[in-house]
């Protein structure tokens, strides 16, 4: 090791601001709170733009061994870092985001009587997010992995005294401890198989294996397993059910966590685990079909949706659901690519979302929105550029991964027309629904009522006029504007397949990477027009449908009757898991664990043990009289007792 | 030469007078007086045994629970003024602090 990078400083800056604001916030001003939590963020992100700096200069994978954690016969576990090319898209999307987040939430929180914790939890976040991006083995990621779940939690249910909000934050702590089930099982086998949970280690024994192409065998569970751990974090099915009942946090949080950072862990999880995903094709599989389902299903659910979080939240599922198809086809660079780009336009679209609701005095509802183009142009502005982004309109940045990712869909050899199929169904859907939220929000006439003291008490913040829409701060546009910037621009790196090379050393040059050169450009050239065209369709059907016709969409919602119902109920999934899950556990735990055992078998034995002391204690307790001659009458028949015994024993003789 | 059996069955009487007298008797006094019965009981059959086995071991003995008794009588009558002076009354019955 040449030059030591320095990497611990990343994590532990966050952490720093954390705890200084956790501890000393509560006295101090929101000045100081707000510069402590924007030095550290801000501090960390620019190192590791400097990492980024002289990255070419290390030796990859660099490994920085901070502290001795866990050694245990020959299994060990350390504080250790691991960069690579992976981990440093990760690390500048984590801090970047992350930072112009922190700006964001000066404006955003700044009437919150909760400021400070509102930064120390970001912060707390931030650290978390970092350990588990640069782990250099399972264990530590876990460690992050977790973290990020409990500050999820925290930041879900930061409106605590909202039972919604502390119920949602409850509800996306115990579905990703299913999924963090199955992460744990995988883990186990890992220690069992390989003894060891280093990444460098286990992929090193990994690595000889051959695939398993016949029947699954011990990859093929280890992948399913981390899948699982996968689906729970990065909200796929069947537990993606969390993430928009987490739009209860405030708005700033679901862009950093719900959107462009924490929910794609998943994502970096199953890449990092690449080596062992390549060598099980029927985990490869179980990827890709999880997440085209995820995303065609989630994206249906968002053409219903009216409160323009919750459209942006099954927005992210769905696009999250595109990330482990482009991961099941083999792509993982093109996953990663649109993770970096999702972070930048659904980043962008959260913030944007925000300016919005901060504008129409915390109205989330986008029927009561409208023609709020002229009040907040530079919201608008950026939100278009978004939109236009995600859904996949050249040349903004979303087209580049997600054409990406269909044309990998299409030519890799895990992959094939179905997935691209579903693929540019889910691209028109997305186009359509996020137009649809563009247009309903901006277009058309103001719904909102001007003058309304009333109903507004989401956000503390919002106590101020209402009157008329108004433009965000400043300290909430500019973050807008960078990110805006970033979605314009942020694809360009992958023209050319650069971002692929720059990601070869780590995924290799795989199969799906060959067979994509491998297939003509024509086929390329034409799959991506039919992807734009279906995109410029969405645009065009929404364009219909909410600005020239705007009585349309409620007539044919009315004739589709009952299945525009089920989807407008998010096709009752919550309902099914409350009868199939919730309430048998729940019934199961009043009447057999609390009950039965708690009440029946552990209360009555220990009362009954009582009361039977008592009972004795109350007879014996008269034998002590106080009256002196009974006592000498004990000792004398006593006595007469021990001689008698004597007698009979002979003693003496 | 009187034979050691008729000196322990005197002090076997002397001494269930003693227990008798403990158990039956209400008056303090009566009991303590039974208690220098039981004492002097068990003092006759040390004597009567360190007789019989020209053993000077009883002899002594015999002092020995004589000094304890008169110390014991100093105390215990001590008490018993004391008892009496503040519950009026020298019948045990009466005196059954110790009940729960």
């Amino acid at each position: 090791m040449t030059s030591s990078l320095n990497l611990w400083l990343i994590p532990v800056l966050p952490l720093a601001g954390a705890a200084i604001n956790g501890f000393l916030g509560k006295k101090s001003s929101r000045t100081a709170v707000s510069t402590i939590g924007l030095v550290f963020s801000g501090a960390a992100f620019a190192w590791a733009l400097l990492v980024a700096w002289r990255f070419s200069s290390v030796a990859l994978p660099y490994q920085e061994y901070v502290a001795h954690w866990i050694r245990s016969g020959n299994f060990s576990a350390d504080f250790a870092l691991y960069l690579d090319q992976l981990s440093l898209v990760m690390l500048l999307v984590v801090t970047g985001v992350g930072f112009l987040i922190h700006i964001y939430s000066i404006g955003y929180m700044w009437d919150d009587p909760s400021y400070y914790r509102f930064f120390s939890y970001l912060n707390l976040f931030m650290f978390f997010m970092l350990t588990l991006v640069l782990a250099n083995n399972y264990l530590l990621m876990f460690i992050g992995w977790e973290g990020v779940g409990l500050a999820s939690y925290l930041l879900i249910g930061f409106w605590f005294s909202k039972d919604s909000a502390a119920s949602a934050g409850k509800k996306a702590f115990i579905v990703n401890r299913i999924g963090d089930f199955g992460f744990l099982i995988g883990l186990f086998l890992l220690i069992q198989h390989f003894h060891s949970l280093n990444f460098t280690q286990v992929f090193n024994q990994v690595q000889p294996l051959a695939p398993e192409t016949s029947g699954a065998g011990l990859l093929t569970t280890i992948g399913i397993l981390l899948m699982v751990g996968a689906c729970g974090k990065s909200a796929q099915i069947p537990l993606y059910v969390w993430l928009p009942d987490a739009m209860e946090g405030p708005t700033p949080v679901s862009a950093l966590i719900h959107a462009a950072t924490m929910v794609t862990a998943g994502v970096y999880m199953v890449a990092r685990s690449h080596v062992i995903f390549e060598r099980a094709p029927g985990a490869l599989m179980v990827v890709a079909i999880i997440g085209t389902l995820t995303a065609l299903f989630a994206a249906t659910i968002g053409i219903t949706q009216t409160d323009i979080k919750k459209v942006l939240a099954y927005s992210t599922v769905s696009q999250l659901g595109y990330m482990f198809m482009a991961c099941g086809v083999g792509a993982f660079s093109a996953g990663i690519f649109h993770l970096m780009t999702h972070a930048f336009f659904k980043g962008l679209l959260f913030l944007a979302a925000g300016s919005v609701i901060h504008a129409v005095g915390g109205e989330q509802d986008m029927r009561k929105m409208g023609g709020l183009r002229s009040y907040i142009p530079w919201t608008f502005l950026t939100m278009g550029i978004a939109t236009l982004a995600i859904s996949g309109i050249p040349p903004f940045a979303g087209f580049w991964s997600k054409d990406e990712i269909l044309w990998k869909a299409y030519s890799s050899e895990h992959g094939g027309l179905v997935f691209w199929l579903i693929g540019v169904i889910t691209a028109f859907i997305t186009s359509f629904y996020m137009f649809r939220l563009l247009f309903m929000t901006f277009f058309g006439d103001y719904h909102g009522a001007k003058v309304d003291e009333h109903g507004h008490g989401r956000h503390s913040h919002d106590a101020h006029g209402h009157g008329e829409p108004h433009e965000s701060p400043m300290v909430m546009l500019v973050p807008l504007m960078i990110l805006a910037l970033l979605s314009v621009i942020g694809g360009l790196v992958g023209i050319g397949d650069r971002f692929d090379h720059f990601l070869a050393p780590v995924f290799g040059s795989g199969a799906a990477e060959a067979a994509g050169e491998a297939a003509s450009s024509t086929t390329e050239y034409l799959l991506m027009a039919v992807s734009v065209t279906v995109a410029g369709l969405g645009f065009i059907l929404a364009y219909i449908l909410y600005v020239s016709k705007p009585y349309l969409p409620q007539k044919i919602a009315d004739s589709l009757g009952g299945f525009y119902d089920t989807v407008l109920n998010k096709y009752y999934v919550d309902e099914l898991y409350a009868r199939l899950f919730v309430k048998p556990l729940i019934d199961a735990s009043t009447r057999i664990l609390w009950q039965g055992i708690d009440r029946k078998v552990i209360d009555d034995s220990v009362n009954d043990a009582a009361d039977g002391a008592r009972h004795v204690s109350d007879e014996v307790r008269h034998m002590q009289s106080g009256n002196l001659r009974s006592y000498a009458g004990w000792i004398a028949a006593g006595s007469a007792v021990m001689i008698a015994y004597m007698i009979w024993l002979g003693v003496g003789r | 030469m009187v034979p050691l059996s008729y000196y322990l069955v005197l002090s076997g009487i002397l001494f269930a007078c003693g227990v008798a007298g403990f158990l039956i008797k209400r008056n303090i006094i009566t009991i303590f007086m039974s208690i220098e019965l039981m004492l002097n009981g068990v003092n006759l059959s040390f004597v009567a045994f360190a007789a019989h086995w020209h053993a000077l071991a009883g002899q002594v003995f015999v002092f020995f629970v004589m000094v304890v008794a008169a110390a014991e009588a100093a105390v215990g009558l001590a008490i018993i003024i004391a008892v009496y002076r503040t519950r009026e009354t020298l019948n045990v019955d009466q005196v059954n602090l110790l009940k729960l």
